[in-house]
């Protein structure tokens, strides 16, 4: 980690991405793998894990025990929730969202996959594409994740062959065709022995591509946030009431998409009124512009009524005003969804109440196939629903806003999340 | 103005804070910064005067006491909150060892530290704390790697692992019943050099812990702890004077001081940046079992 210079470090980007995998893939032992070879496992945690594979009589340090955090994940074997790791390498700061890939998981991978600007997707190289390649691509795509990588992992156990590996690459091409992805990219690795994950590997020359870390350094992440439809939710209003500001009123929020600069007409949603943005600030300084995902407070030139949950768009770009919305949604509670049942919904800063309609179909996510005469939608189920909501909600497809377009579904009994939907 | 839209890795993380600060301020009625004079609570501190700038916290500190505190963080403490203007609250542990709320530890290796727990529930229930802020991260320990920025408590503030309420995208759900509580970790994303890198990219000022000095120690179980009136000595230790400094700060009785001549920013920064020991590696309080973190984590430690 001496590679770091203190100055370097500071203009450094973020990339966060997802890994869906169990035991078998070698999911952890890619992470353990990516981990030590960036020297981001220390000897401390590094001497625990091999003081616990000993414990359980394990022959092989097991890199697992670094990610498999909760005892009782340890306890059996298993990763039954997201859990985050952080590595740095000179280019890129890096976050993972590590996550188990079995079906019963598809809520924690879901979750996983919904701040993520990157997938890994893991294919046994014995193996080829399977019915978990395909569940693991269908989340991707549905949570919108802008680039996923494919690792053909277990290369070792093919005699690093070119033939397997393009057959792998042919048969995902073909399939994704089915979903949504803007950008796939292939590595063969082997986790393992270290193959094309940190260092290239000598045992497949035939291979130039970059080796995975070389890829994740790579990706173009600037273009990731919407910058072209205005979205501003008001978050809080700060009001110091104080001698020095006594007049001055802020909105505080996170920038949803779009870019907004001083002099800019705003049109205030849902009262219709306009102002003129008269200043931007940041702390003590001004900006001369606020893009996605910063965290600004606006003033405007007039005095007007704004409070939390309103949100500030441009007049020539008007979000969808709607009470009724068309949702895919998975569902995360051991409770099945109630036709007719009545939840809380938080969709940016807003809060309102919703019913729902009815479910259209639901998605199996083995093979996308269409399951249109059971509705029951319980634990982990992806389906098509239309929900009506108690007061209108300021919307973009999730397609084009990973923010404008996600929603939360809340059961008003426990105050627990049960679901969670992307608008189409 | 910047030829193209992309944000630093510190400009993001200090965005997505500022946003869950501020989610506090709007989603708890009587939301509290638990601050305990360490690096990470000064960054909280920090990123929360920035979120309502140029308005004061909408939240007062709340400093869990153990009484076994090294002076410089109470002095730096008290300075921070005149500066900022910000409500102080102080919970005692000594005073919940006088109430009998708890019994103090025994022996050479007693710590207060487990104390603090039943001090803090105590506090946010005298008070009516609906939402506590703490600085944990997720790169600290293997059980805060699956923490949620809002963590969900029940009425006995314990915390449930295996039941954690899905959290997705940044829309938090801070719902709750009478009597529970939410524990919020703004800087959950920060690993160890984002916020020391940050602390010389903002020039935060810190207490002078953690900068080398000469400071009289003794060496326990492979660490040098710092000599202190309630400190005691086991057979075949002794004190000797150490140039040192501190890389975290708890209360003397589990802080591990590590040997260093680093003298600024830029040294501390170079000197993690080679280190091979994790922060909490000298930390007491963690070497007692494999899952000792989730333990006092489920019993509603920070």
């Amino acid at each position: 980690m001496s590679e770091f210079s203190t100055k370097g470090y500071l203009d450094m980007e973020l990339l966060r991405f997802t890994t869906a995998g169990s035991v078998d893939d070698g999911k952890s032992t890619l992470i353990g793998r990516l981990l030590f070879d960036s020297k981001s496992i220390f000897e401390d945690q590094l001497e625990a894990v091999k003081r616990a594979s000993i414990r359980r009589g394990n022959e092989h340090i097991d890199l697992a025990l670094l990610t498999d955090g909760l005892r009782a994940e340890r306890e059996q074997g298993i990763t039954i929730d997201v859990a985050y790791r952080y590595f740095a390498t000179p280019k890129r700061k890096f976050i993972i969202a590590d996550t188990p890939g079995h079906i019963q998981y598809t809520r924690n991978m879901v979750t996983g996959a919904s701040t993520a600007n990157a997938a890994i997707i893991l294919i046994d190289a014995r193996n080829g594409v399977t019915e978990q390649t395909c569940r693991h691509s269908y989340i991707a795509s549905l949570l919108r994740i802008p680039h996923v990588i494919v690792c053909v992992n277990k290369m070792d156990l093919v005699d690093y062959s070119q033939e397997v590996f393009n057959k792998i690459q042919h048969d995902y091409t073909e399939f994704s065709k089915l979903l949504d992805i803007p950008e796939v990219r292939y590595v063969p690795i082997s986790a393992l022995h270290g193959d094309n994950v940190v260092d290239t590997s000598t045992n497949m020359p035939w291979y130039n591509q970059g080796t995975l870390r070389q890829v994740l350094e790579g990706i173009e992440i600037g273009n990731d946030h919407n910058l072209i439809d205005p979205r501003f939710p008001v978050q809080y209003v700060i009001r110091p009431l104080s001698d020095e500001f006594h007049d001055y009123r802020g909105y505080a929020g996170r920038v949803a998409g779009g870019i907004f600069s001083p002099g800019d007409k705003v049109l205030v949603l849902p009262s219709m009124q306009e102002s003129t943005i008269s200043a931007i600030d940041l702390y003590k300084n001004k900006a001369g512009s606020a893009f996605a995902p910063m965290s600004v407070t606006l003033t405007l030139t007039d005095d007007i009524d704004i409070s939390r949950g309103d949100m500030l768009v441009k007049p020539d770009n008007i979000p969808q005003i709607t009470q009724d919305l068309d949702i895919m949604i998975c569902w995360m509670n051991e409770k099945p969804l109630q036709v007719n049942g009545k939840y809380a919904v938080k969709h940016t800063t807003r809060e309102v109440r919703c019913i729902v309609k009815e479910v259209k179909y639901k998605v199996n996510v083995n093979n996308l196939e269409r399951i249109e005469g059971d509705i029951k939608v319980g634990l982990n189920d992806i389906a098509a629903v239309s929900i009506r909501t108690t007061k209108p909600l300021f919307t973009d497809p999730y397609k084009k806003n990973r923010k404008t377009g996600a929603l939360i579904i809340i059961d008003e009994a426990t105050n627990n999340t049960v679901g969670v939907g992307m608008v189409l | 103005m910047r030829d193209k839209f992309v944000l630093t890795h510190l400009e993001e993380l200090e965005y997505e804070s500022i946003y869950v600060i501020r989610e506090v301020a709007a989603q708890f009625e009587r939301p509290v910064l638990l601050f305990s004079g360490g690096k990470d609570s000064i960054v909280m501190t920090y990123l929360a005067v920035k979120a309502f700038y140029p308005a004061k916290l909408p939240f007062p500190l709340l400093h869990i006491d153990t009484g076994h505190n090294f002076e410089e963080t109470i002095t730096y403490r008290d300075e921070l909150v005149a500066k900022i203007g910000a409500q102080l609250i102080v919970g005692s542990v000594q005073e919940s060892i006088d109430k009998g709320r708890v019994i103090e530890e025994k022996g050479p290796t007693a710590s207060r530290n487990l104390l603090q727990t039943t001090t803090l529930l105590d506090t946010i229930e005298k008070y009516k704390f609906d939402a506590a802020m703490g600085g944990g991260r997720r790169d600290e320990e293997k059980a805060r790697a699956k923490e949620r920025f809002f963590s969900h408590r029940d009425e006995f503030g314990q915390w449930d692992p295996k039941n954690q309420r899905p959290e997705l995208w940044n829309i938090f759900n801070g719902r709750k019943n009478q009597g529970e509580h939410f524990r919020v970790f703004p800087i959950s994303n920060w690993t160890e050099m984002d916020v020391w890198q940050y602390i010389m990219h903002e020039n935060i000022e810190l207490p002078d812990l953690y900068f080398t000095h000469q400071r009289e120690v003794f060496l326990r179980d492979g660490q040098w702890m710092a000599k202190a009136p309630f400190m005691m000595l086991k057979d075949g230790e002794f004190y000797e004077t150490k140039t040192v400094r501190c890389r975290t700060i708890g209360d003397v009785s589990c802080t591990g001081l590590t040997l260093s001549a680093a003298n600024s920013l830029e040294d501390i920064i170079q000197e993690i940046a080679a280190t091979r020991v994790t922060e909490r590696g000298g930390r007491a309080d963690d070497l007692r079992s494999e899952a000792a973190m989730e333990d006092r984590k489920k019993e509603g430690y920070f």
